[in-house]
């Protein structure tokens, strides 16, 4: 199978998990969008060396994973996918910050620290916004950024090129195997042939745009697409909003991790 | 939905490329009748069909829905009479999922409430396909797509329905569901298809495209027993038309 067909599959794989059912599915689009932009802004505003402190946020991710029944597996190679950019950014910092600092009673040098704290926060976020794609789908995070305030212009940007997407991708691959299927050699594509294949499917776009504006015509669209989703923000999904804010502002006031340590301590001597 | 008559008079079109598509195109569609458009590749058909939603404007010439002339200012007004389904169901399902899809249309009409869920119930159900009501567009098969880009313009509830190839790329199994489906519509239809099996069976008029002109017009049964006619347009006769090959015995 193609990495394109790959890549198909597997983007096609989240419509397939929001499409379960679910408390975490049933909550709000909106709500699940405000608690983890919540969440976010909070694991971003500590300081760079914090790595123990971060830990009970782990509690958002992991518990709407569980309970959305969206799979360990999945979340944790969609991480993997994106974990090379993280270790770039935090990779230098071993070698140009060399201050001695203390770690669970030992010194250790302030870049593995920074580096840690920087992998860490990495892990958090892409797994929020990770659990928010596949517990909610990308059509309805459109839709949901709409009611929210985002421009209707980006966000039906965005809804029609993930719609299209999968159109593209397919006549991409179509492309692909006409060109397999006329190379007697089992040699890459060469960027020659690449660029070619990009060009024809520009043009492609190009006419099928022409096609899907004439269709909206055809169905009365005047330039703003209507949504027919009934919203109703219930007091379930404000108690999610609040719950979880009220949590990650405990977190941030109280370092969790330390608390318990010394408790543990406290009660051992 | 109340059934509108189309009327077409010395219609005239060129791309800007001069490639001449329609020329002095002339018939009459009566509220409720069932009209087959047929010809070769390049005959005028789709060309046609967009100047019947108005998506082209005459260069020559006039197109009138119901009592309504299509002009720039009266687009509006004929799309909501008019619901032309493409030939790509890909390039008429462009919401992310069929509920979002079917209510489209008429949101954009200004329906509202429970009326819109309604109308996409119905449109759905007309088609057999309610249960697809929350699929995600993209994730349905080709046939699937195809009933559900009918829907989206049913639940508009035109007063005549256009249709590009309808039958193209459909398995025999949903090209079946298809025509039943057709044939139990109650507005006007105009159908531009290669498949004159299913021009026989769901429309009782045929207007043969040559070049932009109108070679033909008449009864579909009529039409199709011109061997000439269809072979000048490059046609060929319908295999429900033609003698059994082994026996000579007509069908």
């Amino acid at each position: 199978m193609s990495s394109i067909e790959t890549g198909l599959y597997d983007l096609g794989r989240i419509d397939l998990l929001a499409a379960q059912d679910t408390p975490i599915h049933r909550i709000d689009p909106r709500a699940k969008i405000i608690a983890t932009m919540v969440f976010l802004v909070v694991v971003a505003s500590f300081g760079r060396y914090d790595v123990l402190a971060l830990l009970p946020y782990l509690l958002f991710p992991v518990t709407l994973a569980a309970i959305g029944n969206l799979p360990f597996g999945y979340l944790a190679r969609r991480l993997v996918v994106a974990a090379p950019f993280a270790l770039f950014v935090g990779i230098w910092n071993p070698l140009f910050d060399r201050r001695a600092m203390m770690f669970a009673g030992h010194l250790v040098a302030g870049g593995w620290l920074s580096f840690a704290s920087v992998a860490m926060r990495f892990l958090l976020t892409v797994a929020a916004v990770l659990v928010l794609v596949g517990s909610t789908g990308l059509s309805a995070l459109g839709a949901a950024l709409g009611r929210l305030g985002v421009p209707r212009a980006f966000t039906a940007q965005v809804l029609l090129l993930y719609r299209y997407l999968f159109v593209l991708a397919g006549e991409a691959l179509t492309m692909r195997r006409a060109w397999s299927a006329r190379t007697s050699s089992r040699r890459a594509m060469s960027l020659w042939s690449y660029a070619r294949l990009l060009g024809q499917l520009l043009l492609r776009t190009y006419g099928r745009a022409e096609r899907i504006h004439a269709a909206m015509l055809c169905r009365g669209f005047s330039g703003e697409p209507p949504t027919p989703r009934s919203w109703r923000f219930t007091v379930r999904d404000g108690a999610f909003v609040v719950g979880w804010s009220a949590g990650f502002a405990l977190f941030r006031l109280y370092d969790v991790p330390q608390v318990i340590g010394r408790l543990v301590m406290g009660v051992l001597t | 939905m109340i059934a509108v008559g189309i009327r077409v008079r010395d219609l005239g079109f060129a791309y800007p490329d001069g490639t001449v598509a329609l020329e002095a195109a002339t018939f009459e569609i009566v509220a409720g009748e069932s009209v087959a458009v047929v010809g070769a590749n390049g005959a005028g058909k789709s060309t046609l069909l967009l100047h019947l939603a108005g998506i082209l404007t005459p260069a020559r010439g006039s197109v009138e829905v119901g009592a309504t002339r299509v002009q720039r200012a009266t687009l509006s007004e004929v799309r909501k009479m008019v619901g032309l389904v493409f030939q790509d169901p890909d390039d008429q399902l462009f919401m992310p999922t069929v509920r979002e899809d079917v209510a489209f249309g008429p949101l954009n009409l200004g329906v509202r409430g429970d009326e819109i869920d309604a109308r996409v119930q119905e449109a759905l159900s007309a088609v057999g396909a309610l249960a697809l009501i929350e699929r995600p567009s993209h994730r349905l098969s080709f046939g699937e797509k195809r009933v559900v880009a009918i829907a989206t313009v049913l639940s508009m509830r035109p007063g005549a329905l256009v249709l590009d190839e309808p039958s193209s790329n459909l398995d025999p199994r949903a090209r079946r569901r298809l025509i039943e489906l057709l044939r139990g519509l109650d507005t006007t239809l105009v159908v531009a298809t290669h498949d004159l099996d299913l021009a026989a069976e769901v429309c009782s008029r045929t207007i043969v495209m040559d070049r932009g002109r109108v070679a033909a017009d008449g009864p579909t049964s009529a039409i199709f027993a011109d061997k000439g006619l269809l072979e000048r347009s490059g046609l060929e006769q319908p295999l429900s038309m033609r003698a059994c090959p082994v026996c000579s015995r007509p069908s």
